[in-house]
């Protein structure tokens, strides 16, 4: 702040205080018109309403070092911490150089105890118990929210459990997945599909999922089906990990896989976004959590999805 | 009678019965949500009754609508008492009266149905919020008028807490209402960013120190040694901590946005001064108290007088545990959980309503004209239950809160917390079930004054009359 609004702020704070500290100093010691009640008590003389009246005791001796007592903590403060103006106190503490401190340290500590583990192979981690356990907190707090706190997903948010990956299911692949993140990008075909054309094409992804459809319907959709999604979504409907197409023959459809929610998926495409964890979490973080999604997929055994944590 | 030779009491009837309606229904709704945070789907996801919609609906229903009644018919009533005169103006207090309750209702409405300014404690839309702006306009001018016109030199002191308060909340709210309407129902803040939050919590922690507070040492001012019949403690007490308080309150609304994105030396300013408020605000505890003490002998058998001391004492708590939470390491692990809950309904429950309620059971046989209330028993009732409710509520938040702060900081050897979001909702249900029996317990006592008002107007008969002006006593 300028010069003009840093002595604004100090010299408004400060004979503020010091008015406060008159007030108190200077009413203790002023003299009160007064008079005496009945039961001799000293009053301020004055009465409203038949019977409110005012004894003149002075303060609370006990009351006033209170106050005194607070004014000198916060005068201590003012010259310790930030808060005249530009004055930065001199001990030279910020609450972002706070957070700066306690984030090192932290990230130190996490370095020192984990770093040499986070460097081992992910198909190892995958089975560590002390890795899976890392993995496993980060996930409840960071991925949960999109997936799940038991990883199945949520609408929009696919499985992890279920062995059914969208983007590839090897460990490298899996790795890109959660470092470097995906943006699924399926267009729009409402401008080349009219609603019956649109209609037509959902059967026939219905039909592809194993679902009991009109023959014919799905016949008509199928030819729209070859010339715009089978690019993509592969001649037999069986996807692309390369691309982020899913498998349309699973019958597991993120979006919904109902009447409605294909078609709006057809006509409106999807974004999915899978945010890339590599600023979010760091490299080492990271390792641990791929190596725990891993492990919720591991045939011979591993950590379940439902597996306690350890304490 | 001639309107000459008595004081205006129907408008402080009317407010008075009011505020014993809008209490219940401020707390019946807070009963609500209160269940609905145990229980979701309560409400069967029906949009008007959901939390977001009915959480504001409570606060305003509590505070403006059950606070603002029982401040009006208060000041009224006192205004005109330690003035020796009739109210300013006749017209112009029927005009508050219905003003206040068209914007309660216009609340009422728009709150459930989601129309917000987004602004806590200032939700109302900006044509209610011009409501409030004129009639509280027309409150100051009622109010200072009688003042202007008394009969009497000096000023009573509750008055001038009265006063501090109407003049400081126009302020308060016209500042921090300040917005460029787009539509009938919308409109954008004139401030953005970090203005706009310090100015909303300038506005937020004044609304608690000068409707909650002041407003309410007005009420303990006239009616606990009217109801002690005691002189007030100490003439020079109540100047030191009147100015002192109204000056210093000003200052401490950034304690609300520690480690946020205000600059810290805004932080430190909130800090410093919130807790240089603690000795000015048991200058209020110590007078009222002080003035109680030489009647100690009447706690026994005056429950009326019970309430006002459990009201002080609960003031005094949470003036204390104000400036300890505004403290940055405190407020690190206290803010954002319950224990903030807890500490609003200490002040809320304990402070504001319970000295309403005191100076209402005190208010309502003279205002209709009989002896006293139609059952002493069931004010013991009352207070009992408003004790016991508050306690469980307070209680249960603390218990919550603290958990809850120590829960969120509490890490893994491999620097991730230790315990989820659901983790630390798991353990709070309990306490929430707690702070809802709590809450019940203090509604049910509301609904035993009603009956207890409903019997004593049924006492006085049909006609009640206003008071006679009583001349001063030293012209």
């Amino acid at each position: 702040m300028s010069a003009f609004w840093h002595w604004f702020v100090v010299i408004i704070t400060l004979v503020f205080i010091a008015v406060m500290v008159w007030l108190f100093v200077a009413t203790g010691k002023a003299r009160v018109p007064s008079g005496t009640n009945k039961e001799g008590e000293e009053t301020t003389g004055h009465v409203w309403d038949e019977d409110l009246t005012e004894l003149n005791n002075p303060m609370p001796r006990w009351w006033l070092w209170l106050f005194y007592g607070t004014v000198i903590w916060s005068l201590i403060y003012l010259v310790l911490y930030p808060g005249l103006g530009n004055f930065g106190g001199v001990l030279g503490w910020t609450s972002e150089g706070q957070y700066a401190e306690e984030m090192e340290r932290a990230t130190a500590q996490f370095e020192e105890r984990f770093g040499e583990l986070s460097q081992r192979p992910l198909e190892e981690l995958a089975s560590h118990p002390d890795a899976l356990r890392i993995g496993r907190n980060i996930f409840a707090h960071n991925c949960s929210t999109c997936h799940g706190s038991d990883a199945r997903g949520a609408r929009g948010y696919p499985n992890l459990t279920d062995g059914h990956w969208i983007w590839g299911g090897e460990v490298e692949q899996v790795w890109h997945s959660v470092y470097h993140g995906r943006q699924a990008v399926m267009p729009g075909f409402g401008g080349a599909l009219n609603d019956q054309e649109v209609m037509r094409t959902a059967v026939y992804v219905q039909q592809l999922a194993g679902v009991p459809v009109d023959a014919s319907l799905a016949a008509a959709g199928k030819r729209h089906f070859d010339m715009l999604c089978a690019a993509c979504h592969g001649a037999d409907g069986t996807g692309n990990p390369m691309l982020g197409a899913p498998d349309l023959t699973r019958g597991i459809f993120i979006y919904g896989g109902s009447m409605d929610d294909l078609r709006y998926t057809i006509v409106n495409g999807r974004q999915g976004v899978m945010p890339a964890q590599r600023d979010l979490l760091g490299e080492a973080r990271a390792r641990f959590v791929t190596a725990y999604v891993l492990s919720l997929n591991d045939d011979r055994g591993g950590a379940s999805s439902n597996g306690s944590r350890d304490e | 009678m001639s309107q000459s030779t008595t004081y205006n009491d129907k408008v402080v009837r009317q407010f008075a019965v009011m505020t014993v309606i809008w209490g219940i229904v401020g707390m019946l709704v807070g009963v609500l949500i209160a269940a609905q945070l145990i229980w979701p789907g309560l409400t069967m996801d029906i949009a008007w009754l959901s939390y977001g919609r009915l959480r504001p609906l409570h606060t305003n229903a509590v505070i403006f609508a059950f606070g603002g009644s029982a401040l009006f018919a208060t000041s009224y009533y006192a205004v005109q008492r330690t003035c020796h005169v009739r109210l300013f103006s006749d017209g112009l207090a029927a005009f508050t009266f219905w003003g206040w309750q068209a914007v309660i209702l216009g609340a009422v409405l728009t709150l459930p149905l989601g129309l917000t300014m987004g602004k806590e404690y200032a939700e109302l839309i900006w044509p209610l919020a011009v409501l409030v702006a004129v009639v509280w306009v027309a409150y100051a001018v009622v109010f200072f008028g009688t003042i202007a016109k008394r009969k009497v030199r000096h000023i009573y002191v509750a008055n001038w807490f009265f006063g501090a308060f109407i003049l400081t909340v126009a302020v308060l709210h016209i500042v921090n209402n300040l917005a460029i309407p787009t539509s009938l129902t919308h409109s954008y803040p004139i401030y953005s960013g970090t203005v706009d939050a310090m100015v909303q919590w300038w506005y937020g922690h004044n609304a608690v120190g000068f409707f909650l507070t002041a407003g309410f040492l007005g009420m303990m001012y006239y009616f606990v040694p009217k109801q002690a019949g005691r002189p007030i403690y100490s003439y020079r007490l109540s100047i030191v901590h009147f100015w002192s308080l109204i000056a210093i309150y000003m200052w401490a609304g950034p304690h609300h946005l520690h480690y946020t994105a205000l600059p810290d030396w805004v932080q430190t300013l909130g800090m410093i001064f919130s807790i240089m408020l603690l000795a000015p605000s048991w200058g209020g505890m110590i007078n009222g108290i002080m003035t109680l003490s030489g009647a100690w002998h009447k706690l026994r058998t005056d429950p009326i007088l019970r309430f006002m001391i459990v009201a002080l004492s609960f003031y005094g708590m949470s003036t204390f545990e104000g400036p300890m939470m505004s403290i940055k390491t405190v407020n690190a692990l206290s803010h954002y959980t319950d224990w903030t809950i807890g500490h609003v309904h200490a002040g809320a429950l304990g402070w504001v309503a319970m000295i309403s309620i005191g100076a209402l059971y005190c208010l309502f046989p003279r205002l209709f004209g009989v002896e006293k209330m139609y059952s002493t028993r069931l004010i013991e009732w009352h207070f009992w239950t408003s004790t016991i409710g508050t306690v469980l509520y307070i209680v249960a938040m603390w218990i919550a809160g603290v958990m809850q702060g120590l829960m969120w900081r509490t890490f893994n050897e491999d620097g991730t917390l230790r315990y989820t979001f659901v983790e630390v909702l798991q353990f709070t249900y309990p306490y929430y079930g707690l702070r809802l029996l709590g809450g019940m317990v203090f509604t049910a006592g509301m609904f035993i004054m009603l009956y207890n008002v409903y019997k004593t107007w049924q006492m006085a008969g049909r006609q009640t009359s206003d008071a006679r002006i009583v001349e001063p006593a030293h012209a």
